[in-house]
């Protein structure tokens, strides 16, 4: 299953090209640079891991380029997002975010449904175990 | 890493449109700026012939570069990384954000900006804490040119375990991975950096211009003088011409002579002088002419006069300002 999560993502996976430029873009807007990883990609997990300091004050986007090219050699099974922060006053908040690496093997997520009182249903998103993503 | 984004691409589709046969020399050499940076470079900087040439050669050959790329002939990005060797004062670092210019309009570094660093923006206090701090700079230097003044303070041949070592790997590592994204230069005094150099053949090799920076003669001190006169609305009555090139005389032979920089020291100095004599006789009706002309009795007060040459070159202990 191809995971879906932020910017660009039903579109086929970036290229360091397109990615540079992707980045360029939010440092000339003065955004903050951020490369984030994790093991969990859950919907609901917004706590990724920090690659380092976020980047800003660059003037090009070789920088962010090569720190994502180190974090690749050493979390390159896992996935890697970056991110743009907008610091300014009124926004605050992370106004880009896109995934720049999947693992070889994608995570599996199934929905599991909770029945509850009066024939309600509660739905939750799981991820299936590995052994299990086997089979699948 | 990057396919070299920073490539000039062409408007049109090279496979589809055939390469053109020939190229307008000077039209190609204005749109890429040098002709105007160059002319500038003449203007602006008095004397330093042999940067001048190495400055034209390097700029001639990134041209050329980029016309054999356009004519689809084999172009191999060349090596850019610099150092700079000369006296303190002989400008070094004016060049180096004069290379920045030439390099951004030829597109051979994407931004063009220069960042300026010493021994302590690129090297820690404690472990762990040089890698993160020269990275920092690294990142901010990219797509322009990262200029290392006094770059021989890194290497501190009397502590092993001094951690300017390992800026220098981590620099020497960027600066032949990624030759694309920035430029390199090295500045300092000659002999430092030759022994510098020596302890540290990665860095020699890896560096294709050694550009030497020459002393300025008395002349071109006085016409870098004139220029900084001119520059701040100022100019010499012919006597005080008379008295500047005199002082020039006397001081290049004191210690801690520093070319073009204890000039501007003294331009500076020159113009306290002038206004306090201007002001020491208020009920004096002033002209433009007296506001900006600098007066023979303005250099003559200077302490430089007090201490004649030979006489401080022998003992060498007294040093006026």
């Amino acid at each position: 299953m191809r995971l879906t999560q932020g910017c660009f993502s039903f579109l086929p996976d970036l290229t360091d090209d397109q990615i540079y430029k992707q980045v360029q873009y939010c440092l000339a807007n003065g955004w903050a640079v951020n490369i984030e990883f994790t093991d969990d990609p859950h919907p609901r997990n917004t706590y990724w891991e920090m690659w380092g300091l976020p980047m800003f004050d660059l003037a090009d986007a070789a920088g962010v380029m090569m720190e994502l090219a180190e974090c690749r050699k050493v979390y390159g099974d896992r996935y890697i997002r970056l991110s743009g922060f907008d610091a300014s006053h009124g926004w605050e908040s992370v106004r880009i975010s896109f995934l720049v690496n999947r693992p070889p093997k994608e995570a599996q997520f199934e929905l599991s449904r909770q029945e509850v009182a009066g024939r309600g249903l509660r739905y939750t998103t799981k991820r299936r175990p590995a052994q299990q993503d086997a089979l699948s | 890493m990057l396919d070299r984004p920073h490539q000039p691409s062409s408007d049109e589709d090279p496979a589809k449109a055939p390469f053109p046969s020939s190229f307008d020399l000077r039209k190609e050499a204005e749109a890429a700026g040098i002709t105007a940076t160059l002319r500038e470079l003449d203007r602006e900087l008095i004397g330093l012939k042999p940067v001048k040439s190495r400055v034209r050669q390097i700029a001639s050959l990134l041209l050329i570069e980029r016309i054999r790329q356009q004519a689809g002939l084999v172009a191999s990005p060349p090596t850019l990384h610099m150092s700079f060797t000369g006296n303190p004062g002989t400008g070094k670092t004016t060049v180096a954000l004069r290379m920045a210019k030439i390099l951004h309009g030829l597109a051979f570094v994407r931004r063009g900006h220069v960042i300026s660093v010493t021994r302590d923006d690129l090297v820690g206090q404690y472990i762990g804490h040089t890698a993160p701090k020269t990275k920092e700079i690294l990142k901010k230097a990219m797509g322009g040119v990262l200029f290392i003044d006094e770059a021989y303070y890194l290497h501190r041949p009397d502590n092993e375990r001094d951690y300017g070592q390992e800026a220098i790997e981590i620099l020497l590592q960027v600066m032949e991975n990624q030759r694309d994204d920035l430029v390199v230069i090295l500045a300092g005094y000659g002999e430092r950096m030759t022994s510098f150099f020596a302890s540290n053949p990665g860095f020699r090799s890896r560096i294709a211009h050694h550009i030497e920076f020459p002393d300025y003669s008395e002349q071109e001190l006085l016409a870098i003088s004139e220029l900084m006169l001119q520059e701040r609305g100022y100019r010499f009555s012919a006597a005080a011409r008379e008295a500047f090139v005199k002082y020039i005389a006397l001081r290049s032979q004191q210690p801690f002579f520093s070319n073009a920089r204890s000039i501007r020291n003294a331009v500076d100095r020159i113009r306290l002088r002038q206004a306090d004599r201007l002001v020491s006789d208020l009920d004096r009706m002033l002209s433009v002419a007296d506001l900006e002309t600098i007066d023979a009795s303005d250099i003559l007060a200077s302490r430089v006069f007090a201490f004649p040459a030979a006489e401080v070159r022998t003992d060498g202990t007294s040093a006026p300002q």
